[in-house]
């Protein structure tokens, strides 16, 4: 427990520091939401596996390590292949870029984006004259109970703020994009916040990824609000090194008519958690959130979902798909909830896993809770290894076993990937992929 | 080519293959025929190599080397090829791609040149032609929601991609329609040549209409119990099995 303590202690001087280290920079606003919530994170601790949310996923690792903040921008260690290699031609400009935390001009670009679509760095709107953020951030994450909310929440610096005005559908995918390149062992606390005004449209890429194999610790926070009628797609691409530590916290609420739809991807780290929370506020609204896993090694990868069904006549569909080598370990938990009134309710849930290893585990739950009559819903979830009829089927045209077993775990993870929309993404993502499981699988 | 001796196979401990013997000379087209359950898509899966059966006896020479030592991957390299009696459904996995890696896999084998993409798309049209099929079934899932008919086109296509030494089709004539069948025969004949042989697992003998045999056998209860020319198919065609069950069973 002194350990405990300890670790909690230091994240604490941390925020204290950044406080003095921001004084006189923000509105007032922005450095109350700051002070509430460093009060927040004094009164929490972190979470153990005897918490029933974090059962089975132990941050002790992660909070034994010393991580330091940085506060000034540092792009030696952003070489251009490396950056190619993490951006897409398409949003080209229509990016931003954040590098160990630290909004960095010189690598953004939002020139392509029509007037009117606010795409920028946080803080130029906290010290400017435009107020927009101020009632929407940190109206949706939870900073008072939840601890690494409350963390990011007390040092928000630089973030990532979206605003697609109303009625306007824009066609360039949107890339968020947040790198760790550092020598040393960082921590930052990416933010983002989304809103897609009225009728509006627009496709929104979140990644994360490392420049270099230094452990790093991103906790992350991303809140997104649909406004009626409004349509957003949202994938959340977390490609990070395999030392890596990711916490990550997302937020979503959804006004009448409205449609989101997340393909939340988690490929990297040694530790990561992606938290997404969904939430009703009216009706005829469709949510569909999708993910993908892939862990090899000891990695640990666990996602926690909860849709909060409401309101009558929604819809949501979720498949979440996990491909496990090695030692590695997932954790799926899927809340779907149907409140009292929520009639005709339509709720698909599905968990797909695939072992390949005889030492990797899965911890799933799907969990769905109904209270209202006349809905249609469904759960479910598998866990499964290979079909030998299948790699015999390839095996007798002449694929080895081994390549046999690589072509079928893609197409496991290929389902998925082809529902990305965006061309170079979707591409990038196959050789990723196909890359690490084929050095998983040792195939030349 | 192909010399089977004295074979003996198992599945989960039940003898199948009770001592077959068979010999199969480059150039020639055999049929194979039999009641249901006798041991032939068995043979034909022991021959591809099947995990889930073991050889419990006898010796498989092809090209004049042990067969059933090679991994059934090695098997298809070297010229050994099936054709599913019931082809599997693939997700995920494209037509294209797996075709292609397949290709490449049997010309590194030989020593010959891999295609890339594009090439190889140009190939592949060529050979789709030939089975005449639509060009739309390139970019979907192997097998994936084609119907019986189509499945059976695709094992063609497979095969007439592949061009194998030895062709072993289980009742690919089954399911199709009366041009199907037509395009299937088409596809074999294109492959029969002097250095390759073609079994052909059938019940009837329309495709054998199409597909002369040289020879024709009877497989019942794990052995072949009677060969001949391509008379016998028409004898078996009019008088059924049960005077070649009452033979053997008597013997
Ligand atoms: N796993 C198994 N355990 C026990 N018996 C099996 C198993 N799999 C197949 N068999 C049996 O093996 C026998 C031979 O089957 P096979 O598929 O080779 O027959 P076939 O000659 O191809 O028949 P058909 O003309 O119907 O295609 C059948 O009696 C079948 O029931
Ligand atoms: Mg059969």
């Amino acid at each position: 427990m002194a350990q405990a303590a300890r670790e909690k202690e230091n994240y604490s001087a941390a925020c204290r520091a950044f406080t003095k280290t921001r004084a006189g920079l923000d509105q007032p606003w922005l450095t109350a939401l700051r002070e509430r919530a460093a009060e927040s994170f004094q009164g929490l601790s972190f979470p153990t596996t005897r918490d029933e949310e974090w059962k089975y996923t132990n941050v002790a690792p992660l909070l034994e390590k010393q991580f330091r903040q940085l506060f000034d921008l540092d792009l030696s260690g952003v070489q251009a292949k490396r950056l190619e290699s993490v951006t897409f031609p398409e949003a080209r400009e229509s990016r931003l870029v954040f590098v160990n935390g630290i909004y960095a001009a010189e690598l953004s670009n939002t020139s392509g984006l029509p007037d009117g679509v606010q795409v920028a760095n946080l803080s130029q709107f906290a010290s400017g004259s435009d107020q927009f953020p101020e009632a929407a951030l940190g109206s949706l994450a939870d900073h008072e109970n939840d601890t690494f909310t409350a963390l990011n929440t007390a040092l928000i610096g630089d973030g990532a703020v979206v605003r697609i005005p109303r009625g306007r559908a824009i066609e360039q995918p949107i890339h968020l994009l947040f790198l760790t390149a550092a020598t040393e062992q960082i921590v930052a606390y990416p933010r983002v916040l989304i809103v897609a005004e009225e009728g509006s449209m627009a496709t929104v890429v979140e990644s994360y990824a490392s420049l270099q194999n230094e452990s790093c610790f991103n906790n992350a926070v991303t809140e997104v609000i649909v406004n009626p009628g409004a349509s957003l797609d949202h994938y959340r691409l977390q490609q990070e090194s395999e030392r890596a530590f990711h916490i990550g916290t997302t937020r979503v609420r959804q006004e009448q008519g409205s449609r989101y739809r997340s393909l939340a991807i988690s490929l990297g780290a040694e530790i990561s958690r992606h938290t997404l929370n969904v939430e009703h506020r009216a009706e005829q609204i469709e949510t569909i959130i999708d993910g993908l896993y892939i862990v090899t090694g000891s990695q640990h990868v666990d996602n926690h979902t909860s849709i909060d069904h409401a309101h009558p006549h929604c819809q949501s569909s979720q498949l979440y798909k996990g491909i496990l080598d090695g030692r590695a370990r997932a954790v799926f938990n899927g809340k779907v909830f149907v409140r009292e009134g929520a009639l005709l309710t339509d709720a698909r849930q599905l968990n797909k896993n695939l072992l390949l290893s005889g030492t990797a585990t899965v911890d799933t739950k799907p969990q769905l809770e109904i209270l209202a009559d006349d809905v249609k819903c469904s759960h479910g979830a598998t866990v499964g290894q290979l079909e030998e009829e299948e790699i015999f089927y390839l095996a007798s045209r002449g694929i080895s076993s081994e390549r046999a077993r690589a072509l079928l775990t893609f197409g496991f993870a290929g389902e998925l990937i082809e529902r990305i929309g965006i061309r170079s993404v979707r591409e990038g993502l196959d050789r990723t992929v196909l890359d690490k499981l084929h050095q998983s699988l040792e195939v030349e | 080519m192909l010399e089977i001796r004295n074979l003996h196979a198992t599945i989960d401990g039940k003898e199948i293959l009770k001592g077959l013997d068979l010999t199969i000379r480059a150039g020639e087209v055999h049929a194979i025929m039999g009641p249901n359950g006798s041991g032939k898509s068995t043979l034909a899966k022991v021959l591809a190599g099947h995990p889930s059966y073991e050889v419990t006896g006898g010796e498989v020479l092809y090209q004049g080397e042990n067969l059933l030592e090679l991994a059934p991957d090695e098997r298809a390299r070297s010229g050994v090829f099936l054709a599913f009696q019931y082809p599997i459904e693939i997700p995920g996995v494209s037509n294209a791609n797996f075709l292609r890696m397949a290709y490449n896999e049997k010309a590194k084998h030989e020593g010959q040149e891999e295609l890339d993409p594009l090439e190889f798309d140009d190939l592949l049209k060529e050979k789709m032609k030939i089975v005449e099929m639509d060009q739309s079934f390139i970019n979907r899932a192997v097998n994936e929601g084609f119907s019986g008919g189509e499945k059976k086109r695709n094992e063609i296509l497979q095969m007439a991609v592949l061009n194998p030494h030895l062709a072993v089709l289980d009742e690919t004539d089954s399911g199709l329609d009366i041009d199907a069948l037509r395009v299937v025969a088409n596809g074999v004949n294109k492959l029969a040549s002097k250095e390759n042989a073609i079994i052909l697992v059938t019940h009837y003998q329309r495709l054998l209409d199409y597909i002369q045999p040289d020879f024709v056998h009877v497989l019942y209860k794990g052995r072949i119990v009677k060969s001949g020319g391509k008379e016998l198919a028409l004898e078996l065609e009019t008088r059924g099995y049960d005077w070649i069950r009452t033979a053997v069973n008597a013997a």
